[in-house]
């Protein structure tokens, strides 16, 4: 296996500022490594035949002198949700595949302009629905640490091309955990920052009022550089927020150099633990959260009495909105399109087209969500589902007013097994029990890996929340435990990963 | 399409109330569109003023345009209406393909603007208050265009074309609250409520308002119900029907007629009327069924998740206010002291629809006498003829120009009105079409001295007899020289030569 996939981005874009490692070099180690394991991992749905021109473009740039941005000449994978001008854009869906958009993600185009190289797209769950990738239309993810298991989802493409060296950077998107539950199940680094903190433009919408795009990485430094070049008011997207961001790198650096934990009051969310939760996953959070209260933090136990309704709640607001986002797609502008035999009315076309070309898990929730908003329904299923959507809200306010973080672990078990879970969609859906409350309250999210199981050697990760607009909180305490962890065990988690077919 | 029976208008009255209700949208004239920076614009070729926005393209997102929210605010306020501190889109789903979205960015259960009236002047001089319910922000659709079948509608089509550049384009939807007491002049009453609309929409210069064009169309709401014995309670309401397509202010005036009439003579035969949309043929001066249209029409209004509530400042609202035109009626009463008209002129004005000409042909320096007679008179009547809007034919500027010319002594009356057809058919402007056409008068008055010597000396009776002082008779020579050039010459001053010659 070549050293240069190995580096963090990090490390990587230190080595290309020293002219060490050249943007085409390092491109193509990891389309190499893309060619060498992804017929195992099957992370990427499309591999940019464009990136060498833009590594080469970057080097020439940095050649005659120019300024580069800090991440200039990494490669980064992009979750297919995001649309690009030189890949196609399915987002897992059959009803778009071919799919070329006329214009970039906002995040990407940020990314472009930063000098990363986009080197393909990501497998995901169609329309970013679903916990394990078993929902694309083309085939699910396999997991690194153990190919016979999920990689989580939606964005399992993303972490899983993180997790086996193909990338050191991705996107994802998140929407009830869609980043951070495949970081926990592939031992990688996920943040779904503040809603808002990061354009939507251009991420193919599942639900508009939680989805927000975040950084898929191996460390928590590389998140936070790769949020700083993707993070910032867009004012083609209404909802993202004008602040001025602090460097969330800067507060990584700071996190991972010391004693940020001394006298940091951390909360323990009591409904995320406990039942559902598996034994090996609770014993390592368990310690990490006894690591924290030895460096100095207080550790308190906050009860946020609403998250028993969260998944509820989720899953009438998410397929409300869904079902109206995905109305688009009916084959009259682009996309697939089926004539039903002998033709045809629009109607005819557009219902052909839709049967075919969604998949049977965007198809129920496409009908869930329709049916909550009929009207003599809208109060008592949407209606409601706002309801608690609002009490959630002040449990975080109210735990935040006691404490500066919440932690929790970022699922409630390792990695399953392909088809565990696929014919029983309560116990999929569950799996994002403890990501969903920060997509309905807008906080931000980060999960970072802390061991593995002892039951099954499988990755295990913490999540750490904090209030709206305090990203770089995670980060700094994120990397404070990243560092602690890695001192303690004298590597990094995912140096133990399997090797596979890498030579 | 079968012919409806339609009930004497007058006996309909007799035997039903009719009640009114109005949605008038009226498309803002801002430069860039509702939610996206494609241009707004009439008339390009079909799908250019798209962005992906417009086109609903996946990974899009609206954004609010500034413009018409400040558009919208000035128009509620116009109408009386309180403007909300916060008022939030909603998302409208239907599927249709002139929407790209499959939805429609609408305003719901919270407008930008609420609880107004509009005051509205009838030909025959009654006053009437229209109480306004609310006037919301939403976009428009596309543009369908049905190929193949005979009537252009979407039934029997073969095929049909999508134009997106209307898609997106900002509207204010204009609800009235229900309508009671308009009786008998129910039909004026709607024509004259749209003209006001018309009138105040532009008076605030926020849409071109060509109601051909579409810029403002009404969709009409009408009902009957059978009236009770003096002292008796109302009867409930009828079931109403929603005529749309109703392009002109003459068709809304037609259409409400005609579904009295038509509304009359199926309840008076037992019938019921059916929950519906109508289609007006301006053509046929008829409605027919559209699709019908219950209460339980189901469009899963939810808040539109990718914008934020419109929060307007009481400061800005204060500015609009500060800001707004004169409204109509006080403006009307202005104009017509301004211009001079008696009752009788003025009305004359107002029934045509055509203050707004007038006021427009006035600032391109016509005199009001002569821009109301051009308007009213000659382009009126070939407006009448073809049945379209009079303002639709010809541009105040182009009317005020002929104008000019007939005050320089260029045209008289009668070459006028073939200039004033000439600008109509399409042929130029005024002096285009007298250049073209050769119509100008002969102001030469060589040439008209041996015109009359010559009419003079083939007449040596009425020489005689202007001779005799009996001034009257030199019509006849007038006549004969006028024909002579054709007409292209001022009477007046042949009427002058005429009688120096003859005094010679």
């Amino acid at each position: 296996m070549s050293d240069i996939i190995r580096l963090t981005a990090a490390g990587l874009a230190e080595k290309l500022q020293n002219r060490e490692i050249s943007a085409v070099e390092a491109t193509q180690a990891h389309l190499d490594r893309i060619h060498a394991v992804d017929s195992d991992v099957h992370a990427f749905l499309h591999v940019s035949d464009s990136a060498l021109d833009a590594a080469r473009r970057i080097d020439e740039r940095r050649t005659a002198g120019e300024e580069l941005g800090p991440l200039a000449g990494v490669p980064l994978a992009v979750k297919d949700v995001l649309v690009t001008t030189d890949m196609p854009s399915t987002s897992g869906s059959r009803i778009l595949e071919g799919y070329m958009s006329p214009f970039d993600a906002t995040v990407v185009k940020k990314a472009r302009e930063a000098g990363l190289i986009p080197i393909g797209k990501t497998n995901m769950d169609e329309f970013a629905m679903g916990s394990s990738t078993e929902h694309s239309a083309y085939g699910p993810t396999r997991n690194p640490w153990d190919l016979g298991r999920i990689p989580g989802g939606s964005g399992g493409g993303s972490a899983a091309a993180v997790a086996a060296f193909e990338a050191p950077l991705a996107l994802g998107s998140d929407t009830g955990g869609s980043i951070r539950q495949p970081a926990h199940v592939t031992g990688t680094v996920g943040v779904k920052p503040t809603y808002g903190a990061v354009s939507r433009y251009g991420a193919i919408a599942l639900a508009s009022s939680l989805d927000q795009v975040g950084p898929v990485t191996r460390t928590v430094l590389d998140a936070g550089l790769l949020q700083d070049v993707i993070g910032g008011h867009d004012p083609f997207d209404s909802t993202s927020l004008t602040d001025a961001w602090p460097s969330m790198a800067a507060a990584a650096r700071e996190g991972a150099r010391g004693d940020v934990l001394k006298g940091l009051k951390v909360g323990v969310v009591k409904e995320l633990s406990g039942e559902g939760f598996q034994a090996g996953v609770q014993t390592r959070f368990d310690e990490t959260v006894a690591l924290l209260q030895k460096q100095g933090a207080e550790v308190v136990e906050v009860s946020a009495p609403h998250f028993e309704y969260a998944v509820s709640a989720y899953y009438l607001i998410l397929p409300a909105e869904a079902s109206s986002n995905l109305a688009k797609f009916d084959s009259v502008r682009f996309g697939m399109r089926v004539q039903p035999d002998g033709g045809g009315t629009v109607e005819q076309v557009m219902a052909a087209t839709r049967e075919f070309g969604f998949g049977p898990e965007v198809k129920r929730r496409i009908i869930l969500g329709t049916y909550a908003l009929s009207a003599g329904y809208y109060d008592a299923y949407y209606g409601s589902a706002q309801k608690v959507r609002t009490l959630i809200q002040r449990d975080f306010d109210a735990a935040f007013a006691q404490v500066d973080v919440l932690v929790s672990p970022s699922a409630p078990t390792t990695a399953f097994k392909f088809g565990e879970k696929l014919e029983d969609p309560m116990a999929m859906y569950l799996n994002d029990v403890a990501t969903i409350p920060a997509n309905l309250a807008g906080v931000p999210g980060i999960s970072v890996p802390i061991g593995l199981a002892p039951e099954d050697g499988l990755p295990v990760g913490i999540q750490i929340m904090a209030p709206v607009r305090e990203d770089a909180r995670l980060y700094r305490v994120g990397a404070a435990i990243e560092a602690l962890l890695e001192a303690q065990w004298g590597h990094t988690l995912i140096s133990k990963a399997p090797a596979l077919g890498g030579k | 399409m079968a012919k409806d029976a339609l009930m004497d208008y007058d006996k309909a009255l007799e035997l039903f109330e009719p009640v009114l209700g109005f949605e008038v949208h009226v498309e803002l004239n801002t430069k860039t569109k509702m939610f996206s920076h494609a241009p707004n614009d009439f008339g390009s070729d079909a799908n250019t003023n798209v962005t992906p926005v417009c086109l609903g393209l996946p990974g899009a997102l609206p954004v609010v345009n500034e413009q018409a929210v400040r558009y919208s605010i000035s128009l509620g306020l116009a109408l009386g209406c309180s403007i909300a501190p916060s008022s939030r889109f909603a998302r409208k789903n239907y599927f249709y393909p002139d929407l790209a979205k499959n939805y429609q960015i609408s305003q719901y259960d919270e407008p930008i603007a609420f609880g107004g009236s509009v005051d509205v002047e009838l030909p025959n001089g009654r006053q009437v208050t229209v109480p306004i319910e609310r006037a919301h922000m939403e976009e428009d659709a596309g543009k369908l265009t049905h190929v193949g079948g005979s009537t252009g509608r979407i039934q029997g089509a073969e095929y049909s074309l999508v134009d997106y550049n209307r898609a997106g384009v900002p509207l204010v939807e204009i609800v009235t609250d229900i309508i009671y007491g308009a009786e008998s002049d129910a039909p004026e009453l709607a024509k004259a409520y749209v003209a006001t609309i018309r009138d105040i929409v532009v008076s605030l210069g926020i849409s071109d308002a060509r109601m051909e064009r579409g810029n403002l169309r009404c969709d009409a709401n009408i009902s009957l119900r059978p009236r009770t014995p003096e002292g008796q309670p109302s009867a409930p309401l009828g079931t109403r029907t929603e005529t749309k397509n109703v392009n002109s202010l003459r068709s809304v005036e037609r259409a409400i007629r005609y579904e009295i009439q038509r509304q009359a003579a199926i309840l008076a035969d037992g019938g019921t009327i059916t929950q519906e949309t109508r289609h007006w043929h301006e053509d046929t001066g008829r409605t027919s069924a559209g699709r019908p249209k219950s209460d339980a029409d189901d469009y899963r209004y939810f808040p539109e998740p990718d914008l934020l509530p419109v929060q307007p400042s009481a400061e800005l609202i204060e500015e609009l206010r500060a800001a707004l035109p004169e409204p109509p009626a006080e403006r009307r009463r202005r104009l017509k002291a301004e211009w001079g008209f008696t009752d009788l002129e003025f009305q004359d004005v107002v029934n045509g629809g055509l203050l707004v000409e007038i006021t427009e042909t006035v600032a391109a320096g016509a005199t009001p006498a002569a821009a109301r007679k051009w308007w009213t008179g000659e382009i009126s009547r070939i407006a009448n003829v073809n049945g379209v809007e009079a303002s639709s034919l010809v541009s105040p500027e182009n009317v005020a120009a002929v104008a000019a010319l007939v005050e320089a002594g260029s045209l008289n009356d009668k070459l006028a009105r073939q200039v004033l057809e000439g600008v109509i058919a399409g042929e130029g402007t005024p002096q285009e079409v007298v250049d073209a056409r050769g119509l100008a008068v002969v102001s030469d008055d060589g040439a008209l001295i041996a015109a009359i010597d010559e009419a003079l000396a083939s007449q040596p009776d009425v020489l005689a007899k202007i001779r005799d002082g009996k001034v009257q008779a030199a019509g006849a020579v007038i006549g004969a020289v006028m024909k002579a050039m054709r007409g292209q010459a001022d009477a007046a001053r042949v009427r002058e030569l005429v009688l120096e010659r003859a005094a010679g």
